[in-house]
C-alpha cells in the first residue's frame, strides 16, 4: 500500500487509501455545489445530490477500509501554505475507522433521503439546499476526521456545525424548528470556545498547530495536560452529548429531516468522541482519574439519557435521548480504556477502547436505522406522537420489521450488533475488576451494574416504542391510513438492519475493523488473550439461537398443521366492545419505571379528572422536564446574565458615550505603553 | 459425552416437575391434597395437542414471542452448569451472555403482549419491564461477586473456585450474592412477593397477564420456557449455596436436592406471605441491588481470595 515518496518534500507519502478518501471529499463538494447550482430544478438537484453522495460514500468506503486493513502509520497528503500555517490532511487507523462510520451512515442516509425528500417534500419546498448542505456536512465530517492540524480541524468542525444548522432549519417556517435551530447554533458555538483554547494550548508549546509537531514536542506538563483534557471533555463532550451538555440534542435532532437526524445522531455527535480520543493521543500517558471522570460521565449520561427517553411522547425526541444514553455507553468504554492505559494494562485498555469504537459504529448503524424508521412513520402518518400511532406493522411491514431489529440491537440483545460492543465493555470492566488494585477495580466494576441497568431500561423503552407504534390497533385514523415507505427508503432500512445482524452474527469481522485503531489507542501490540474466543462464542450463540428458533417454528407448524385454528377478538375480560383508545399508551407503559424516580426528575402532570356522577371527559398528559436544562444550565445562564446586566450600562446606544469609551481606551493604552518604555 | 448426557437429561426431566413441587408445597401448607407432581407436564402435553385461537389484532410478533422466548431459555439453561461445576456448553464470559439471553426472551414476551392491543397485557408488559430493569443490576452484581475471585466470567471457572474459597460460610460476600440472587429469581420468574402466579384478577397480574391470549402449542412453549428459566436461575443459586463436586455420583444427587430445596423454599415463601403492593416492588428490588453492592464491597475490603 505504501506509495513511493514524491519529489516534493512537502507532499509526503500519498497512499491509495488517502487518495480515495480525499476524492470522496471532493465528490461530496462537487455534488453539493452542483445541486446548489441546480436551484429550482428540484428533481435534478435531488438526482445529482443523491448520486454524488452515494458515489462519494462508495469511493470513501473503499479508501477507509483499505486504510484500516493496512493499519499503517499516518500518511500526510500535501501541505499548502496559508497565513495561519501549513494545512495538512492524513489518514491513520483512528481517522480511517471514523471515516468508515461516516461513509456507511451517510450512504444509507443519502439513499433514504432520496425517497424521503421526493415523497415528502417535492413541490412543497426547495430541495436544493437540503441536498447541498447534506453533502457539505458529509465532506466536513470527513474533513474533521482527516485534518492533521488544529486550524483545518476547527475550520472543518465549524463547517460541520453550520451545514448541520442549515439542515436542522430545513422546515424553518415552523416556530419550533426555528427555536431548535437557534438552540443548536448557540450550543455549537459555545462548544467551539473550549476547543479554540484547547488547540492554542496544545500548539503553544511548539508554535505550530500541526498534529505531527504537537506529537513530536512530547507530552505537555501535567497541569497543561489536565487543562487540555478538561477543555476537550467540555468542548467535544458538548458535541457528543455528554450529560449535562446534551440539552441541545433533544431539541435539534428531532427538528431535522429524518435522514439528517440519522446522520447527526449516527455519526456527527461521534466526532466529539473522535476529538476526545485524538486529544488523548497528544497528552501522553493519562492519569487514572481521567478515566474515573469519563466513567462517571458515562454512567450519568447513560442512565439519565435512557430515563428521559422513557418519558418522551415524540418518537424522534425519544431517539435523540437514546443518543445521549449510547454516548454514555461509549464513554464507559473510553473511561475503561483510559484506566487501563494509566495502569499499563493493555488488555483492559484494548477492550475499553475497542468496545467504545465498535459501539460508535454500531450506534451509527442502528440509530441511523431507527431515525429512518421514525421518519418513515412520520411521513406515512403525519405525526411523531407515539400515543397517536399503533398497528403500523401490518401497514408498514418493512419499516416495522427493520425497526424491530434496530430496537433489539439498541437494547444490546444478541444476536444483534449492540450486544457485541456492550459485551466487550463488560469483559473489559471485568478484567479491570480482577487485575487492578482494589481502589481502581471498584471503579471499573461499577461499569457492570450501570451497563446492566442502562440495558434493562433501554429494553423497556424500546419495547414501549416498538410496541405502541407498530403493534396493537391504530389509535387514530391517520395511523390506520398509513402506507409503506418508498423503495429507496425501504432499501436503506433493509441494508441498515442487515448490517446490524451481520455484525451480531460474525463479530470477528467487526473486531477486525476496530483492531488497528484500538491497538493505536491502547498501546497493545496483539489481541488480548481470549477476545477471539469470546467473540467466536457470541457467533456460536447467534447461530444456535437462529437454529433453535427455526426448529421450534418448524415444530409449531408441524403441530398446528390440520388443526382447528380460529380467529377471535383479543381477550378483554368479557368486554365485547373495546376501542383502540383503550390500549395501553406509552405514558402508562413508562409510569412504573418513572414513578420511583419522580423525586429526581421534574414531572409535569396536566390532568383533568373525572367530575360528577356522569363524567363526560377527562384527560391526562404528562411530560418530563430535562433536568440538565432546567436545573443545571438554566440557573447557570441566569447567573451569567445577572453579571452581564451589571455591566450593560456600557452599551446604551448613544454615540457620544461610545466616543468617550473609545477615548478612554486610547488613553489607557497610551499610558500602559508609556509605562512599558 | 457422559456429562453432556447428564446435562441434557436433567434439563429435560427437571424443570416442569419443579413447578409441580412448588404447587405441592403450597397445597400441603394450605391443608389440601393438591395436584400431582407431574401436573405441569400433563398440562404442557395437553396444550401441545390442541389447536389455537389468535386475536385478529395480532401479527407475526405474537407467534414469534413464545418461540424466541423458549429458544433463549433453552440456550440459557445449556450454559449454566448443572450437576457439575462446569457446563459442557460453557464458554468464556458466558455469565454476561446468560443474562442477556434471558433479556432476549423478556423482550419478545413483552412485544408479543403488546401485539394483542389489550390494556391488560400492556399493563403486564409495563410492570415486567420496570421490575426486570431494576433486577438486572442485582443479577450482575451477584454474578460479579462469584466471578471476580475466580478471575473468570465463566460459570464453570467461577463455580469451581467456590469450594477452594471455603464455600458460603467462609465467604460473607457469597452469602449476600445468594440473597440478592434469590430476590432476582423471585422477580424474574414472577413469584410471590413480586407477582402472584395464582391470582385470577388480570389487573394484579404481571407474567400471567402478558400471555393471556396465547393458546395451544404457543402457550405450551411459554410454559416450558418459563420452567426452564426458573430451572436455570435456580441452578445458579444452588451452585452458590451447595458445594457441588465437579464429578462423581454426589454431584447429581446434591444438585437435584438443591433444586428441590429451591422449589420448596419458593413454595414456603408463597404459602406464608402475600405479594407486595406494586409500588413496593421497586424498593424490594433496589434492596436486592444494595445487598449485592454490599457483597461487592465485602469482597474487595476483605481481600480477594
Amino acid at each position: 500500500m505504501q506509495g513511493s515518496a514524491l519529489a516534493d518534500p512537502l507532499s509526503r507519502i500519498l497512499t491509495v487509501a488517502l487518495v480515495l478518501t480525499l476524492l470522496s471529499v471532493a465528490l461530496f463538494i462537487i455534488a453539493g455545489t452542483l445541486s446548489a447550482l441546480l436551484g429550482r430544478l428540484d428533481r435534478a438537484a435531488l438526482a445529482v445530490g443523491t448520486a454524488g453522495s452515494l458515489l462519494a460514500c462508495a469511493v470513501g468506503l473503499a479508501g477507509s477500509v483499505m486504510a484500516l486493513m493496512d493499519g499503517g502509520a499516518e500518511t500526510v497528503a500535501s501541505s499548502w501554505r496559508l497565513p495561519i500555517g501549513a494545512i495538512s490532511m492524513g489518514i491513520d487507523p483512528l481517522s480511517a475507522f471514523f471515516c468508515l462510520c461516516i461513509f456507511l451512515v451517510c450512504g444509507l442516509g443519502a439513499l433514504f433521503g432520496a425517497g424521503y425528500l421526493r415523497r415528502g417534500w417535492l413541490g412543497r419546498r426547495r430541495l436544493a439546499p437540503a441536498l447541498a448542505f447534506f453533502n457539505v456536512l458529509a465532506a466536513s465530517m470527513v474533513g474533521v476526521a482527516l485534518a492533521r492540524d488544529g486550524v483545518l480541524f476547527l475550520l472543518a468542525w465549524e463547517a460541520m456545525s453550520l451545514s448541520s444548522f442549515f439542515l436542522v432549519t430545513f422546515e424553518g417556517d415552523r416556530p419550533e424548528t426555528r427555536r431548535a435551530g437557534l438552540v443548536y447554533l448557540i450550543a455549537s458555538h459555545l462548544g467551539l470556545v473550549p476547543l479554540i483554547v484547547l488547540f492554542v494550548l496544545l500548539g503553544g508549546a511548539t508554535g505550530s498547530f500541526d498534529f505531527a509537531a504537537i506529537l513530536a514536542a512530547g507530552a505537555p506538563s501535567a497541569l497543561v495536560a489536565t487543562t487540555c483534557f478538561l477543555l476537550a471533555l467540555a468542548g467535544f463532550g458538548l458535541k457528543a452529548g455528554f450529560w449535562p451538555l446534551h440539552a441541545w440534542l433533544p431539541e435539534a435532532h428531532p427538528a431535522a429531516p429524518s435522514h439528517v437526524s440519522a446522520v447527526m445522531s449516527g455519526v456527527m455527535i461521534k466526532l466529539g468522541i473522535y476529538g476526545l480520543l485524538r486529544t488523548l493521543t497528544f497528552l501522553g500517558e493519562p492519569p487514572e482519574w481521567w478515566g474515573f471522570v469519563v466513567i462517571v460521565v458515562g454512567i450519568v449520561s447513560g442512565v439519565g439519557g435512557v430515563l428521559h427517553a422513557l418519558a418522551q411522547h415524540d418518537l424522534k425526541r425519544l431517539l435523540a435521548y437514546h443518543s445521549v444514553e449510547n454516548i454514555g455507553i461509549i464513554a464507559l468504554g473510553v473511561g475503561l480504556g483510559i484506566v487501563g492505559r494509566a495502569n499499563g494494562n493493555t488488555t483492559l485498555s484494548f477492550l475499553g477502547f475497542g468496545g467504545a469504537l465498535l459501539h460508535v459504529l454500531n450506534h451509527g448503524l442502528f440509530k441511523g436505522l431507527l431515525f429512518q424508521g421514525a421518519g418513515s412513520v412520520a411521513h406515512a402518518t403525519g405525526t411523531r406522537d407515539i400515543d397517536s400511532l399503533g398497528g403500523l406493522l401490518r401497514r408498514m411491514p418493512v419499516t416495522g420489521t427493520t425497526f424491530l431489529v434496530g430496537s433489539a440491537a439498541i437494547s444490546g440483545l444478541p444476536p444483534f450488533n449492540g450486544f457485541v460492543s456492550e459485551l466487550l465493555i463488560y469483559v473489559g470492566a471485568f478484567v479491570g475488576a480482577v487485575e487492578l488494585p482494589a481502589s481502581s477495580a471498584l471503579w471499573t466494576l461499577a461499569v457492570v451494574p450501570a451497563l446492566a441497568l442502562i440495558g434493562g431500561l433501554a429494553s423497556a423503552c424500546f419495547v414501549k416504542a416498538f410496541g405502541v407504534v407498530f403493534l396493537g390497533e391504530p389509535r387514530t385514523p391517520a395511523a390506520a391510513a398509513a402506507h409503506e415507505a418508498g423503495p429507496s427508503m425501504r432499501w436503506a432500512m433493509l441494508l441498515g438492519a442487515g448490517l446490524c445482524v451481520l455484525i451480531g452474527v460474525v463479530p470477528l469481522v467487526a473486531l477486525r475493523l476496530v483492531e488497528a485503531p484500538a491497538f493505536a489507542l491502547s498501546g497493545a501490540a496483539a489481541l488480548p488473550e481470549g477476545v477471539v474466543d469470546v467473540l467466536s462464542a457470541v457467533a456460536g450463540i447467534a447461530l444456535a439461537l437462529g437454529v433453535l428458533v427455526a426448529v421450534l417454528a418448524g415444530l409449531r407448524w408441524a403441530l398446528l398443521r390440520g388443526r382447528d385454528i380460529r380467529q377471535a377478538a383479543t381477550w378483554g375480560c368479557g368486554y365485547e366492545a373495546p376501542t383502540a383508545r383503550m390500549q395501553y399508551t406509552a405514558a402508562s407503559f413508562a409510569d412504573p419505571i418513572l414513578a420511583p424516580s419522580e423525586s429526581i426528575f421534574d414531572r409535569h402532570v396536566h390532568a383533568e379528572g373525572l367530575v360528577g356522577y356522569f363524567p363526560v371527559a377527562a384527560s391526562h398528559r404528562r411530560h418530563l422536564g430535562d433536568m440538565a436544562a432546567d436545573r443545571v444550565l438554566a440557573p447557570g445562564v441566569d447567573a451569567l446574565l445577572s453579571v452581564f446586566r451589571r455591566i450593560d450600562f456600557l452599551q446604551q446606544g448613544g454615540v457620544p458615550r461610545y466616543l468617550v469609551w473609545v477615548l478612554l481606551t486610547v488613553v489607557v493604552l497610551l499610558v500602559w505603553q508609556l509605562g512599558a518604555f | 459425552m457422559f456429562d453432556v448426557a447428564v446435562h441434557i437429561t436433567l434439563l429435560v426431566l427437571m424443570p416442569l416437575p419443579m413447578l409441580g413441587l412448588i404447587n405441592r408445597v403450597k397445597s400441603i401448607a394450605a391443608g389440601r391434597k393438591g395436584p400431582p407432581l407431574l401436573q405441569p407436564l400433563y398440562d404442557v402435553v395437553k396444550l401441545l395437542q390442541k389447536g389455537a385461537v389468535y386475536s385478529r389484532t395480532t401479527t407475526w410478533i405474537f407467534v414469534a414471542g413464545p418461540i424466541v422466548t423458549l429458544a433463549s431459555a433453552i440456550l440459557a439453561a445449556l450454559i449454566v452448569p448443572l450437576a457439575s461445576t462446569t457446563s459442557p456448553f460453557g464458554f468464556p464470559a458466558d455469565v454476561f451472555v446468560f443474562a442477556y439471553l434471558l433479556g432476549v426472551g423478556r423482550f419478545f414476551t413483552m412485544a408479543a403482549a403488546l401485539d394483542t392491543g389489550s390494556a391488560f397485557e400492556g399493563m403486564g408488559a409495563s410492570r415486567e419491564a420496570a421490575f426486570a430493569a431494576l433486577a438486572e443490576p442485582a443479577l450482575f452484581l451477584a454474578l460479579m461477586i462469584v466471578c471476580v475471585p475466580a478471575d473468570s466470567a465463566c460459570f464453570g471457572d467461577a463455580f469451581s473456585a467456590i469450594p477452594a474459597a471455603g464455600g458460603l460460610l467462609r465467604h460473607p460476600g457469597l452469602l449476600l450474592a445468594a440473597l440478592a440472587l434469590g430476590v432476582v429469581l423471585l422477580a424474574e420468574t414472577s413469584r410471590i412477593p413480586v407477582d402472584d402466579p395464582n391470582t385470577h384478577l388480570e389487573l394484579t397480574m404481571i407474567h400471567e397477564v402478558m400471555v393471556l391470549d396465547h393458546s395451544g402449542p404457543d402457550f405450551a412453549f411459554i410454559q416450558i420456557g418459563y420452567a426452564l428459566k426458573f430451572f436455570a436461575l435456580g441452578a445458579v443459586l444452588v451452585h452458590l449455596v451447595l458445594p457441588i463436586p465437579a464429578t462423581g455420583w454426589m454431584a447429581p444427587v446434591l444438585f437435584v436436592a438443591g433444586q428441590a430445596g429451591v422449589a420448596i423454599t419458593v413454595g414456603i415463601i408463597e404459602s406464608v406471605m402475600a405479594r407486595l403492593r406494586l409500588s413496593r416492588v421497586p424498593q424490594f428490588l433496589i434492596g436486592a441491588c444494595v445487598v449485592a453492592a454490599v457483597g461487592v464491597l465485602v469482597l474487595f475490603t476483605g481481600g480477594r481470595p
